[in-house]
């Protein structure tokens, strides 16, 4: 032995050492063994949305359900809702009318069933300066009264953009397309990488960085697989347009909480429709317009 | 350039009697043995850095219990420290291959007396680098959605998935060729070259790709005009034959110490020469951005700004990208300086300034920036939390943890003092 200690005196150093070893690792262990205990194989194992059988998809709904039920405390309703033939969706706002109160964006919160500890939403509404465009003058944290002179106020969510970056950049097909425009995310497929976070040039996406925490009486127990059921940990979120409201004929929940009227929703293939009529015949502007992303958002001037 | 299927000579090995013949399974069995045999100095290097190691471990265990609520990232800034160590450790890893092309490429009988170490190098990287994804993933139960052909693999639109491609295939080359001649090394049999050399060439253009495929992750996405530059992927590139070969020269100073192998100072001097020539390159490219940046201004120049001068009161980055420019001067300063071709400790001084500016700038300084301010232009900062540095510091551990007895055991049998003393044992 090259630095001349007795064999046997090294031996016995060299177990203690493997002993002193496996307990640090035994210990060091202990939280990923507790989480690994958590998971269910069901949801490790579940298959991509788009891969499932009518009955499988409805067995999942069912152990969704059951899993609300354990882990929040509350029956809910866990529907898939299909997009309907011959709509496309799109969404308008004037910036002329918004007033900046944020009754939008508390909206979303208590529909979407988001996060309460985070006040998390799906929308974001910039206060602007009067005469600019320029986001970097504008401000997102204002807390005074609206409408404050020389500004306006221009909510952002997500554009369910025809060109989506979110869904071009994810590695695992957990974010797609749907035919009536909405892009939307199978949280039980989603890896949780947040590449579509750095991707979206509109600040769309939101992660949960720990399990939503909702009070049992506050959950919207009204739920889309795809759109405001409670996600779990570790998964990215986004705004679907309501789409277990609008795919079922409502508006969204953000439209009906508008106070001012600024906002739009509707049909773009229906030539009858309001939004047709906004997209016709006001000044629209689109947000980032020369990313080619090529939104389903738009906002519009009223004079 | 030589003549690539000219045989390069294995360095001069006394001929001790060849061992019995033993299958790649045993000989990865003795290997592991003496992963764990050496004197008290190896002990507590290794002791230490398996402590280091398991408190990442066990961080990582409370990131996944807890959720991702635990390190600093918010929606704003939502890749931070383990993306940025991610990025600079692909460098490291692609870096390697600057021993690689010397050695094979030019026949440089001193590179390839010790390239074995880079070969070793890029696979503890490698390993680093992985690591440091699937820390950042919220959902790494989940892992197996990105296999090909079993998950769901957005191939080829994704970039992401062309990293999974590009990395887990240097791994998988690294491994083979490095497994391969340690493996006829030690069972004293010449390599076949159709067995390593396609390999190594193959390597070669490998190790550029996947750098070249990291930048484009961030430099294809409009939304972020911090990353949308053209020039992120030779600047990645020039950053990895800095820190690649920065690194590799304080090793193979190590392995004059502690090695079982003699290491030419003709290795050293060529590395020194790449790092004198990329050293300036990369701060060439820097001063170029930067013009870019700071004369056309408007919203490219906002995340330039905050990085280095601070924004509306907000400077957490400003102190890394400082220091990180002091340091990358120094080095190239020091890498000029005549004693730097005399001194071995005045060589480490350059290596360690170059090392730690690109791993400054190339890290965080080019990672947070991405996301300061955001896409609709707030600034909201990072500072990662202590979660995040351990869990760093434990994967960093990890890939030392590899990277020691990947050298100890490569060099033992590379040198064949495993096969003398393996065949003096024997004779017994």
């Amino acid at each position: 032995m090259s630095d001349g200690t007795k064999p046997t005196r090294r031996v016995a150093l060299k177990v203690l050492g493997g002993t002193l070893g496996a307990g640090a690792f035994a210990y060091a262990s202990r939280p990923i063994v507790e989480w690994a205990s958590n998971q269910s194989l069901d949801d490790v194992l579940r298959k991509h949305y788009k891969e499932l059988t009518r009955e499988e998809l409805a067995q999942v709904l069912h152990d969704l359900e059951a899993e609300t039920k354990k882990l929040h405390g509350v029956d809910v309703h866990i529907e898939d809702i299909p997009p309907q033939e011959g709509v496309q969706f799109g969404y308008a706002l004037s910036l002329s009318v918004c007033i900046g109160c944020r009754k939008c964006v508390e909206a979303c919160h208590v529909e979407n069933n988001h996060d309460r500890r985070t006040n998390n939403s799906y929308i974001r509404v910039l206060e602007m300066e009067q005469g600019s465009f320029d986001m970097e003058r504008g401000n997102a944290d204002y807390d005074h009264a609206v409408p404050a002179p020389g500004k306006y106020y221009m909510p952002v969510q997500c554009h369910q953009c025809d060109d989506a970056p979110c869904v071009r950049v994810c590695p695992v097909e957990a974010t797609w397309k749907e035919r009536d425009g909405i892009v939307v995310v199978d949280y039980s497929w989603c890896i949780g990488c947040r590449y579509c976070e750095a991707a979206c040039p509109y600040h769309a996406r939101r992660f949960n960085w720990t399990t939503p925490e909702i009070p049992a009486e506050e959950i919207n127990p009204d739920q889309g697989y795809l759109s405001n059921r409670i996600r779990p940990q570790g998964v990215v979120e986004k705004c679907t347009f309501c789409l277990h409201r609008t795919r079922k004929g409502r508006l969204p929940a953000c439209l009906e909480a508008c106070p001012t009227g600024a906002r739009v929703f509707g049909n773009l293939l229906d030539p009858k429709s309001e939004i047709r009529w906004v997209l016709e015949n006001k000044r629209v502007y689109v947000l980032k317009e020369e990313l080619g992303t090529h939104p389903r958002f738009f906002y519009f001037f009223d004079v | 350039m030589a003549d690539p299927t000219e045989q390069v000579s294995l360095p001069d090995v006394p001929d001790p009697p060849p061992p019995a013949r033993v299958t790649y399974l045993r000989f990865l069995w003795r290997s592991l043995m003496l992963a764990f045999d050496g004197t008290w100095r190896f002990y507590a290097w290794m002791s230490v850095l398996t402590a280091i190691a398991l408190v990442g471990y066990h961080a990582w265990g409370q990131q996944l219990l807890n959720g991702m609520q635990v390190t600093a990232l918010t929606d704003h800034v939502s890749w931070g420290l383990y993306i940025a160590n991610f990025t600079f450790g692909v460098g490291l890893a692609a870096g390697a291959v600057m021993m690689v092309i010397p050695a094979y490429l030019y026949d440089d009988h001193d590179m390839h007396d010790v390239v074995i170490v880079g070969e070793i190098l890029a696979v503890a990287a490698i390993c680093v680098c992985l690591g440091f994804i699937v820390v950042d993933m919220g959902r790494p139960d989940r892992m197996w959605h990105i296999l090909p052909f079993i998950g769901r693999f957005h191939w080829p639109v994704s970039m992401l998935t062309w990293d999974v491609i590009v990395l887990n295939g240097y791994l998988v080359l690294n491994l083979h060729i490095v497994g391969y001649l340690l493996y006829m090394r030690y069972t004293g049999r010449r390599p076949r070259r159709r067995w390593y050399v396609p390999f190594v060439f193959l390597s070669i253009f490998w190790a550029i790709s996947i750098h070249t495929v990291t930048a484009f992750l961030y430099q294809g996405l409009g939304g972020r005009p911090f990353w949308n530059s053209a020039l992120l992927a030779p600047r990645f590139i020039a950053t990895a034959f800095i820190s690649g070969p920065a690194f590799v020269v304080v090793l193979l100073e190590v392995v004059r110490r502690f090695g079982a192998i003699r290491v030419p100072e003709g290795a050293t001097q060529t590395l020194t020469k790449i790092m004198r020539i990329t050293v300036l390159l990369n701060l060439f490219m820097l001063v170029s951005e930067l013009f870019t940046a700071l004369y056309s201004g408007g919203a490219h120049a906002a995340a330039v700004k905050y990085l280095f001068f601070g924004s509306h009161g907000k400077a957490a980055l400003v102190p890394y990208i400082w220091t990180a420019v002091v340091l990358n001067v120094a080095s190239a300063v020091l890498l000029h300086h005549p004693r730097s071709r005399t001194s071995s400790r005045w060589l480490i001084a350059a290596c360690v300034c170059a090392f730690a500016g690109v791993y400054l700038e190339k890290g965080m300084g080019l990672i947070i920036p991405g996301f300061v301010p955001s896409t609709l232009h707030e600034l909201v900062e990072y500072t990662p939390s202590i979660t995040e540095w351990k869990i760093t510091a434990g994967i960093w551990a990890f890939g030392l943890l590899i990277l020691t007895v990947g050298l100890k055991v490569g060099l033992a049998v590379w040198s064949g003092a495993l096969r003398d003393r393996e065949a003096r044992r024997a004779a017994k």
